[in-house]
C-alpha cells in the first residue's frame, strides 16, 4: 500500500505546483481538469484504503518515508500511519475536496484567479492529507501550519478587498495563539518521551502521567494535564473553540468552496481529529478531559445562539459550524472519540453541501448574501432547495438522515459519559448540547424559510436573472446530498459500536461511554430511527424547526417585535458578546498602544532621546560651556597657567 | 647690610612684575616677550642669590644655561614675531585671538 499512500498525497501537490507555475500555459480549462483529476485519483486511492480496512481486515500501517534530520537522538521524519481514524478522514478530506473542486468551476467561473484558486485548494488538500497521515508530531505541525497558511491565502484570495484581508489577517493571528500552545505542547512531548514519533510517544505516556512539571516553580502540575491543555489550545485554535472562535465568522469573506471545504469540513475538524489522535494521552489526564468539554460546551451552545441573529447567509452557517464544532469538542471530552469522529464526518458532508447551497444560492443572485433580501427561491433553484433541505434536516438531527445518528448518539454518550454524577461539568455539557438541538434548528430553518420560502425579497431586476445553477454546482450538490442523507444507515454501527477504530482510539478502562452505550442503548439503527420520538433531542430540534416557522413564516412581525423588546440582548448576540470588541479594541488595540508606547516613550524618548542623542547634546551643552573659557588671548592662558602652578606648588609644599 | 632676603624680595617684585606685565599687557607681543624674560632674570636672581648664601657654584653654571636658552628663544621667539607680522599686519594682542572657542 505504501505507493498508494505516495500517489494519495504526492498527487494533489503535484498538481498544485503545476496548476500554480504554469497556469497560464495550460489554461484554464487545464488547471482545473490535472488538479481534479489529482484530487480524484487522491479520492479513488483514499476509498480504496477505507476499503480495505472496512472490509479487507487490512492492518494499519506506520511507515517511515525519510528521514530528514537526526539530532541528538531526536528522529524528525516523514512518515504515514494509515490507521482506521487516518483512513476514513483521508476519505472524507479527498472526497469534500473533490466535490468542491468540481464545485469550484461554476463558482469561480468568471474570476480572473481560477488557475491560483485550484492551485491553492489542492495545496490544501496535499497540506490536510499530510496532516491526517502523519505518524509524528514534526509531520502533524507540518500539516497543521500548512492548512493554516492555505486558509489564510484562501480566505485572503480576493485580496483587494479590504475585508477579505482583514479577515484573513484575524485569522492567522488567533490561529498563532492556538499555535502557540501547540507547540509548546509539542515541545512538552519531546521533553518528557525524547521521541516526536505516535507509537513510541503513546508507549511512554504512562510514565508522562507520573511526572509532574513546575511551569510556576512552587506549583507541581501533572506532566500530562500540561501537554494536553497545550495541546489542546492548537485545537482550539484551528476547531475554533471559544474563546478563539473570532476568526470562523469573518474567514466567510472568502470565497464560499472555501467555506465548504476549509472552514465547514476539514481544516476546522483538523483539532478534533487531533484530539482524537491524541486518545492515548488526553485519557490520562481528566483535568485536561475536563477542559475539553468546558470549552466544547461553551462553543457549541453560545456561538449556536448567535447564528439567529446574523443575517450574511454565510455567517448563519458558520456559526452553526462553529456550534457543531463544540458539540464534537464535547464527545472528545466525554471520552466519545468515535462519537466525535461520526460527527465530523457526517458534519463534513452535510455542511459542505449546505456551504455550497449557499453558494449556490449566491451565485443564482449575483453575489448578494443578506438573507433579508432573498426570499421564496424555492420555485426558481429547485436542486438547491432539495439539497438544502437535506442539509439542514442533517443539521438538526432529523430522524434517520445522518446528523440524527451522529448527533443523538454523540448526545447519549455525554448523557452517560464518565462525567455523570460529578457535579457542574456534567451539566454544563449535557444542557448545553441539549438545548443546542434547539438553537440549532432555530437558526437552520430562519435562514432556510428566509431564504427559500416566502415573500420574495429581492428587487425585480434581479429577480428576472434567477435560475437554477449549472450542472457543475448542482451534481456536487446532489453528491453531497446522497452521504448526508444516508450515510448515518450504514456506518453507524461499524464506527461507533463495532470498534471499528481498533487501537487507534484508546479509552480508558471504565470511562468507555460507546462501549457502555452499546450495551445499554444499541439495538441497531433502525431500532434507533424508531426510538427517535422517545427522546428530547428530537422534539427540541422539532421545536426549534416549528418555532422558525410561526416567527419567519406565519407571523414574519413577532422578531422584530422581539428585537426591539428585548434589544440589549438582541444587541449582546448582535456583537457576538463583544468577543470581537474585546480582540480587537481589547488586544489588538491594546498590543498595539503597547507598542507605540515602547516606540515613542521606549524607544524614541527614552533610547534614542535620552541615551543616544542625551548622550551627544549634553557633550555639546558642557562643551559650549567650557568654550567659554577659551578666549583665544594668550595672557589669558599664561594667567591660567600661572594660577595652576600656584595651586600645584601650594599643594606641594602644605599639603605633602 | 644687603642680605639673602633683600635679594629673594627683589627677585620676588621682578617676578611679579613679569607676571602683571604679561596679564596687564594687551597690546604688544614685543612687551610679552620682555616680560617672559624678565621673568626668567628673576629666577636668575634667586639662583644667584642662593648661590652665593649656599656657598655653591653650581647655581652660577646653571644661570649661564638659563641666560643661553633664554637668547635662544628671544631669537625664536622674534622671528615667529617677524612671521606673525608679516601674515597679519599686527603684533597687538588682543587681535590674537584666533584660538577663541
Amino acid at each position: 500500500m505504501y505507493s498508494y499512500y505516495l500517489i494519495i498525497v504526492l498527487a494533489p501537490l503535484a498538481a498544485a505546483i503545476v496548476a500554480g507555475l504554469f497556469g497560464r500555459q495550460i489554461g484554464r480549462a487545464g488547471s482545473h481538469w490535472i488538479t481534479i483529476l489529482a484530487v480524484g485519483l487522491s479520492c479513488a486511492f483514499s476509498c480504496l484504503v477505507l476499503r480495505n480496512m472496512f472490509w479487507g481486515g487490512a492492518e494499519s500501517e506506520n511507515i517511515s518515508v525519510y528521514t530528514w534530520a537526526v539530532t541528538d537522538g531526536l528522529n524528525m521524519e516523514v512518515g504515514f500511519l494509515v490507521d482506521r481514524l487516518t483512513a476514513l478522514m483521508m476519505a472524507v478530506v479527498t472526497f469534500v475536496s473533490l466535490m468542491v473542486h468540481v464545485y469550484t468551476i461554476g463558482y469561480m467561473h468568471d474570476d480572473p484567479g481560477y488557475q491560483r484558486f485550484f492551485s491553492y485548494i489542492s495545496l490544501f488538500t496535499f497540506s490536510m492529507l499530510m496532516l491526517v497521515m502523519s505518524n509524528n508530531f514534526l509531520q502533524l505541525f507540518f500539516g497543521w501550519e500548512a492548512v493554516g497558511l492555505m486558509s489564510y491565502l484562501l480566505i485572503g484570495f480576493w485580496f483587494k478587498r479590504e475585508n477579505a484581508i482583514f479577515a484573513n489577517l484575524k485569522a492567522f493571528l488567533v490561529n498563532r495563539l492556538g499555535d502557540f500552545g501547540f507547540i509548546l505542547g509539542i515541545s512538552g512531548i519531546v521533553m518528557f518521551t525524547g521521541s516526536l514519533d505516535y507509537a513510541e510517544v503513546f508507549a511512554r505516556a504512562d510514565s508522562v502521567a507520573a511526572q509532574n512539571i513546575e511551569v510556576f516553580s512552587g506549583t507541581p502540575w501533572n506532566a500530562m494535564t500540561v501537554i494536553c491543555v497545550l495541546l489542546f489550545m492548537g485545537a482550539m485554535g484551528k476547531s475554533a473553540q471559544a474563546p478563539l472562535h473570532v476568526w470562523l465568522p469573518d474567514s466567510m469573506a472568502g470565497p464560499t468552496p472555501i467555506s465548504a471545504l476549509i472552514h465547514a469540513a476539514t481544516m476546522v475538524t483538523a483539532g478534533i481529529f487531533m484530539v482524537a489522535r491524541m486518545s492515548p494521552l488526553f485519557e490520562l489526564s481528566a483535568t485536561a478531559l475536563a477542559v475539553v468539554i468546558v470549552i466544547g460546551a461553551i462553543t457549541a451552545f453560545f456561538t449556536g445562539l448567535l447564528g439567529i441573529v446574523q443575517n450574511d447567509i454565510k455567517r448563519v452557517i458558520a456559526y452553526s459550524t462553529l456550534s457543531q464544532l463544540g458539540y464534537m469538542t464535547v464527545a472528545l471530552g466525554a471520552s466519545a472519540y468515535g462519537a466525535a469522529i461520526f460527527h465530523l464526518m457526517t458534519h463534513a458532508f452535510f455542511k459542505s453541501l449546505l456551504f455550497l447551497a449557499a453558494g449556490s444560492v449566491i451565485i443564482a443572485l449575483h453575489h448578494e448574501q443578506d438573507i433579508r433580501k432573498m426570499g421564496g427561491l424555492r420555485k426558481y433553484m429547485p436542486i438547491t432547495y432539495w439539497t438544502a433541505l437535506i442539509g439542514s434536516l442533517a443539521l438538526i438531527g432529523f430522524p434517520g438522515s445522518s446528523g440524527f445518528f451522529s448527533k443523538d448518539l454523540l448526545i447519549e454518550a455525554v448523557k452517560e459519559s464518565h462525567w455523570h454524577g460529578q457535579g457542574a461539568v456534567y451539566w454544563i455539557a449535557y444542557l448545553s448540547v441539549l438545548l443546542g438541538v434547539f438553537v440549532t434548528a432555530l437558526y437552520s430553518f430562519r435562514m432556510f424559510f428566509l431564504v427559500f420560502h416566502g415573500e420574495e425579497r429581492t428587487d425585480a431586476k434581479t429577480r428576472s436573472h434567477i435560475h437554477e445553477s449549472p450542472w457543475v454546482v448542482t451534481v456536487p450538490l446532489v453528491v453531497l446530498a446522497v452521504p448526508s442523507a444516508i450515510i448515518g444507515w450504514i456506518t453507524v454501527e461499524p464506527i461507533l459500536f463495532d470498534g471499528f477504530f481498533g487501537d487507534a482510539i484508546v479509552v480508558r478502562q471504565g470511562i468507555d461511554v460507546l462501549a457502555h452505550l452499546k450495551e445499554t442503548i444499541w439495538h441497531g439503527s433502525f431500532a434507533l430511527f424508531l426510538h427517535a420520538v422517545q427522546t428530547p433531542v428530537f422534539w427540541l430540534a422539532a421545536a426549534g424547526a416549528f418555532t422558525a416557522w410561526f416567527l419567519y413564516l406565519k407571523r414574519p412581525d413577532i422578531p422584530a417585535t422581539i428585537k426591539a423588546r428585548f434589544s440589549g440582548l438582541y444587541n449582546l448576540l448582535d456583537r457576538k458578546y463583544y468577543m470581537d470588541d474585546l480582540y480587537i479594541k481589547g488586544f489588538a488595540a491594546g498590543g498595539r498602544s503597547i507598542g507605540n508606547a515602547l516606540w515613542q516613550k521606549g524607544d524614541q524618548l527614552v533610547i534614542d532621546g535620552i541615551i543616544v542623542n542625551g548622550t551627544a547634546n549634553s557633550i555639546g551643552k558642557l562643551a559650549g560651556v567650557m568654550r567659554q573659557i577659551q578666549t583665544g588671548y594668550l595672557y589669558t592662558y599664561a594667567f591660567a597657567m600661572i594660577i595652576g602652578l600656584t595651586m600645584l606648588l601650594s599643594w606641594l609644599i602644605w599639603f605633602r | 647690610m644687603i642680605g639673602l632676603q633683600h635679594y629673594l624680595t627683589l627677585s620676588a617684585m621682578l617676578f611679579v612684575l613679569s607676571i602683571a606685565g604679561i596679564v596687564i599687557n594687551r597690546r604688544n607681543l614685543i612687551l610679552l616677550l620682555m616680560c617672559i624674560e624678565l621673568m626668567l632674570l628673576a629666577v636668575n636672581f634667586n639662583f644667584i642669590a642662593f648661590s652665593r648664601y649656599l656657598g655653591d657654584d653650581t647655581g652660577q653654571v646653571f644661570v649661564f644655561f638659563i641666560l643661553t636658552v633664554a637668547a635662544a628663544e628671544a631669537a625664536i621667539g622674534l622671528a615667529i614675531l617677524v612671521v606673525l607680522f608679516r601674515n597679519r599686519r599686527s603684533i597687538n594682542v588682543q587681535e590674537l585671538n584666533t584660538m577663541k572657542g
